[in-house]
């Protein structure tokens, strides 16, 4: 299977209020087309764990390989750039842009990435819209629907830029049980149709359940 | 590309919020819009009142002075080089008025290189005559087209023209004091009586008004020859040769070798009008003072405006750099927002600067002093405009930079994490 994406001895400390070592060498791969969850206790590193993975924090020790290419060490741009390539991003709360429209949300990735026109942008983005079931709300200012919708839209938007992996810290945690599953019911279908990777950080049992593979954290380790 | 879609996003941020981008626009609107006001009206009053002195000096002033001798017969005396010498009553030296060999000199001064124009003047003493009263009269004889031409004289006829002096050979342009006093109108006939005793009538071709009541109830032009007739002289006889250079600033230099080389008096414009300089310095500096306080005043208000709206952004911001954002990209979109205001407050700024400088522009300013001026004087050099933009520009960036560089600096992390 290949490898999507793979962390080698990660050590991760925090300084405040005193040194105190959050993860403790972390190591672990998600393959292509894989769901993966990881699961912990309120504290045990996991979300720390992802935002590492997801390149946007860059205060860490080991390595961590995206795409079998070693990605330490880049500048904090050139690793925005390859987020917006490789990595789509679905968090609990932080949906939308509240002043844009949904379709804007959802083109503003691909825009900033600038492979393709406009037209061209827009056009993805509807179909995007349309796979999660929402393009009726297109152009419909994102603060004006609901909470579920929005956490499609987001799904949406991390799609746009037809990323390798996805990353979510606790996707549904904020959503009912319907929403929830409506949630999951897309991710499956994302990664059996489009062979999109997802790497899904929850605290919900019968999500994780239902994964390919569950990861459990305690204390900064990766439980065997 | 990459801008367009900056630019979409900062416009979007810009439209949504609508009441703080006019308040911080309208900031430096302000600021902009009092810049231009004033620089245009100072600059305006400024060239006024330089026109009103400046221009109507020669650069250049040549005459002879009487003055008495600087060598008294008994300095020459070699037995009293080392004694004191007391000379009561010293008497000027006697010597004539009209300047020596004035027509080859003027020739001379023409070929100069730095030599814009030379016109000479006659001046002559006499008396207006109205019945039994005499009242004194200053006669300036002058080439009445040389004159319009390089002191605008024409500035200051307020009845008839300048130039109708040519036409009429006996003609006069009289001191609006003068023809109050004596109830004259123009085509009306003035007798002149010159210091000799010889009448003379003279045609009022129009009125001549300094600002200066001693002047204008004394000082009349008329044609250089009528003033050597009335002097009794020939066509060589010039009391006054007066020099306008092209760049007035070489006046001092150029007077004092013109001054020792001719034995005459030389006196330069920087020397006459030394106060003038330093008035419209000062002006110009105090405008330009007020107008920056108000731009920085404005600045500190965008500084404020940007820096709430990036902590309201808080979110916007984390979430566009997950998605792939970086904080160059961050810092762009908070600073051409800064720059798009400074910009939309800035011409807005420009307009209404404009618009209320040409209302002051017609505000009527009736003053004795300026005969032709009817209303405020305005300046509308573009470079105000230009300088006002730039001002704009500059205050807003530097406004909006230290905020837009706050906005790189946020870890997105630390914001999704904190909820």
């Amino acid at each position: 299977m290949d490898k999507i994406l793979e962390a080698k001895h990660i050590n991760k400390y925090f300084y405040k209020p005193e040194k105190f070592q959050v993860l403790k060498d972390v190591s672990l791969t998600v393959g292509k087309s894989e769901f993966v969850s990881i699961m912990g206790k309120s504290g045990c590193g996991k979300s720390t764990l992802l935002y590492i993975l997801s390149t946007m924090d860059t205060d860490y020790e080991g390595e961590l390989l995206l795409d079998d290419q070693l990605i330490t060490g880049y500048s904090r741009d050139d690793l925005a750039k390859l987020r917006s390539e490789k990595i789509g991003f679905v968090f609990q709360f932080h949906y939308l842009l509240a002043e844009f429209t949904v379709l804007e949300n959802v083109m503003l990735p691909a825009k900033k990435l600038g492979r393709k026109s406009i037209a061209e942008i827009e056009h993805d983005a509807y179909n995007k819209l349309k796979l999660l079931g929402i393009e009726e709300q297109a152009l419909k200012l994102s603060s004006r629907i609901s909470g579920g919708q929005k956490q499609r839209v987001a799904i949406a938007r991390a799609l746009i830029n037809d990323p390798l992996i996805i990353m979510g810290d606790e996707p549904t945690g904020n959503l009912d049980s319907k929403n929830a599953d409506n949630v999951f019911n897309i991710f499956q279908e994302l990664t059996h149709e489009i062979g999109l990777s997802l790497l899904i950080v929850t605290h919900d049992t019968d999500f994780a359940n239902r994964t390919d593979r569950i990861i459990m954290m305690e204390d900064g380790v990766i439980l065997p | 590309m990459k801008y367009s879609v900056i630019l979409s996003i900062s416009k979007t941020h810009l439209f949504s919020r609508k009441k703080q981008t006019i308040v911080a626009s309208l900031g430096v609107t302000f600021g902009i819009a009092a810049y231009i006001i004033m620089m245009s009206f100072m600059t305006g009053l400024n060239g006024l009142l330089d026109g009103l002195i400046l221009n109507r000096t020669p650069h250049i002033h040549l005459y002879n002075e009487e003055n008495p001798s600087e060598i008294q017969p008994s300095n020459r005396v070699a037995e009293f080089q080392d004694k004191t010498i007391m000379v009561r009553s010293v008497k000027p030296k006697q010597g004539q008025q009209r300047i020596h060999n004035a027509l080859p000199l003027m020739s001379y001064l023409k070929k100069m290189p730095e030599v814009k124009g030379v016109t000479s003047v006659v001046r002559a003493q006499a008396f207006y005559l109205a019945g039994g009263t005499r009242l004194n009269a200053s006669l300036m004889g002058v080439n009445i087209h040389e004159e319009v031409e390089h002191y605008n004289l024409g500035d200051y006829i307020v009845d008839g023209k300048a130039t109708d002096l040519s036409i009429h050979e006996n003609g006069i342009l009289l001191g609006k004091g003068v023809a109050k006093k004596l109830s004259l109108n123009v085509g009306d006939l003035i007798q002149l009586i010159t210091v000799s005793g010889e009448i003379y009538p003279l045609k009022i071709v129009g009125f001549y008004q300094s600002g200066l009541a001693d002047i204008d109830n004394i000082q009349s032009y008329v044609n250089l020859k009528t003033a050597q007739r009335l002097m009794g002289e020939s066509s060589n006889y010039i009391t006054d040769i007066n020099v306008k250079l092209f760049d007035m600033n070489k006046a001092p230099e150029l007077a004092k070798v013109l001054g020792t080389n001719f034995r005459l008096k030389a006196t330069d414009i920087q020397t006459a009008n030394a106060q003038f300089e330093t008035g419209s310095s000062v002006r110009t500096m105090i405008s330009y003072t007020v107008s920056i306080v108000l731009l920085i005043v404005a600045a500190f208000g965008i500084y404020n405006i940007l820096n709430m709206l990036i902590y309201e952004k808080m979110n916007d911001i984390a979430i566009l750099k997950a998605t792939g954002f970086s904080g160059r990209d961050v810092r762009q979109i908070f600073l051409s927002q800064a720059m798009l205001i400074g910009l939309m407050g800035g011409v807005l700024g420009l307009l209404i600067g404009y618009g209320v400088s040409v209302i002051i522009d017609n505000t009527p300013f009736d003053t004795e002093a300026l005969p032709t001026i009817k209303t405020m004087p305005v300046n509308y050099d573009p470079m105000f405009y230009f300088i006002g933009v730039f001002f704009a520009l500059v205050s807003t960036f530097f406004a909006g930079y230290f905020p837009a560089r706050k906005a790189q600096k946020i870890d997105p992390v630390d914001i999704i994490r904190g909820q």
